[in-house]
């Protein structure tokens, strides 16, 4: 994985698994990598992988059992809201670039709206 | 914890340290980043006792530092190591010395380096000898680690290694590592805390990433700023 260095890194290996969760790339009760062979593989301090392992804990989107390892502990409705949680902060940080480009809300609407017809309307 | 109180040191004319004042906490890796000559190598010396200051005082868990030399490893920039000793060789020696030496630690870290006991220091690459340097160093358990430029004028797939090593063995909370470099950018993603030094003088410190919480900014990005500002 590759981080950006400008971002604290704790919250992109968070985000990350966020992602998988939401992509289904990874269930309630899958086994992750223990906070050594991440740290190792990702080439980042293992203090850093502790924090967000911690945080995860606190979130309780996984759970670490003693010699057992860490594993997703992730509820269905927990998935909603993560995913939920992750639109809005896409949505905010595309609006925030919108605006600073000048566009206002109706504009944006319309181009959006354009935007659905030529991709011949949905995804 | 480390700490200089108001540590200056001069070489002739030049004052390489200027009274800096400096708290390395315990059980982290520290980045100690700076232009060259700004006092990087002065710093670490002091802490592995080979200097003394001229005034001020560093202080190991609160004693001086040549009280403190069995719980410090340290990697100097130079090459140091005997050309004509075999890397095992080498390994005997520096075993001789401490106490701390973890003998099956230096076989693995050996094989996972690609390195061979018998290997001679002085017909080796400049990468496989800065390998050597720093599998001396670690394969002791000290609970300090300082390394003095340990990337400098070594090629990527070496530095992803020494990385690699540091990362793997690296005891959580109770081994605290201070590198000191100016290459930072090989090392955003592997420090707790930094020290940008400049003059002699501490510019700025604090958590990496707390800086990147509160800046949105790479350490590389922070030091420009930092020393852009001492210009003017």
């Amino acid at each position: 994985m590759k981080f950006d260095s400008s971002r604290p890194i704790y919250r992109q290996i968070i985000d990350s698994y966020k992602k998988q969760l939401i992509r289904g790339e990874l269930k309630m009760g899958d086994k992750i990598l223990s906070q050594r062979e991440y740290a190792e593989q990702a080439r980042i301090n293992p203090n850093t992988v502790q924090r967000a392992y911690r945080e995860m804990e606190a979130l309780q989107m996984v759970e670490t059992q003693r010699g057992q390892g860490t594993f997703i502990i992730a509820t269905e409705p927990m998935l909603t809201e993560i995913k939920l949680e992750m639109a809005r902060d896409v949505l905010e940080y595309f609006i925030g670039e919108m605006k600073s480009l000048g566009y206002t809300y109706a504009q944006i609407i319309s181009m959006l709206k354009e935007e659905e017809k030529k991709q011949g309307g949905g995804f | 914890m480390i700490e200089f109180k108001e540590v200056s040191k001069r070489f002739g004319s030049t004052l390489a340290l200027d009274k800096l004042d400096a708290n390395f906490p315990t059980g982290k890796i520290i980045g100690l980043f700076g232009p060259n000559g700004a006092g990087k190598s002065t710093s670490i010396k002091m802490i592995a006792g080979l200097n003394r200051p001229d005034q001020g005082q560093v202080l190991i868990d609160g004693e001086l530092p040549r009280m403190s030399k069995a719980q410090i490893a340290y990697l100097p920039e130079i090459d140091h190591l005997y050309p004509w000793m075999t890397i095992g060789q080498a390994a005997g020696f520096t075993r001789s010395f401490y106490v701390d030496w973890d003998n099956d630690k230096y076989h693995e870290l050996l094989k996972y380096l690609n390195l061979n006991a018998e290997m001679k220091i002085g017909k080796i690459s400049k990468g496989q000898r800065a390998k050597t340097k720093l599998l001396l160093t670690v394969a002791r358990r000290a609970p300090y680690l300082l390394m003095d430029e340990p990337l400098s004028g070594i090629d990527i797939l070496t530095r992803e290694e020494i990385i690699n090593t540091l990362v793997r063995d690296y005891r959580e909370g109770e081994q605290t590592i201070i590198i000191s470099t100016h290459e930072i950018a090989e090392v955003e993603s592997l420090v707790d805390e930094v020290f940008f030094i400049d003059q002699g003088k501490i510019m700025l410190s604090g958590s990496a990433e707390e800086f990147r919480v509160e800046r949105g900014q790479s350490l590389v990005e922070i030091m420009k700023e930092a020393f852009r500002h001492v210009d003017q």
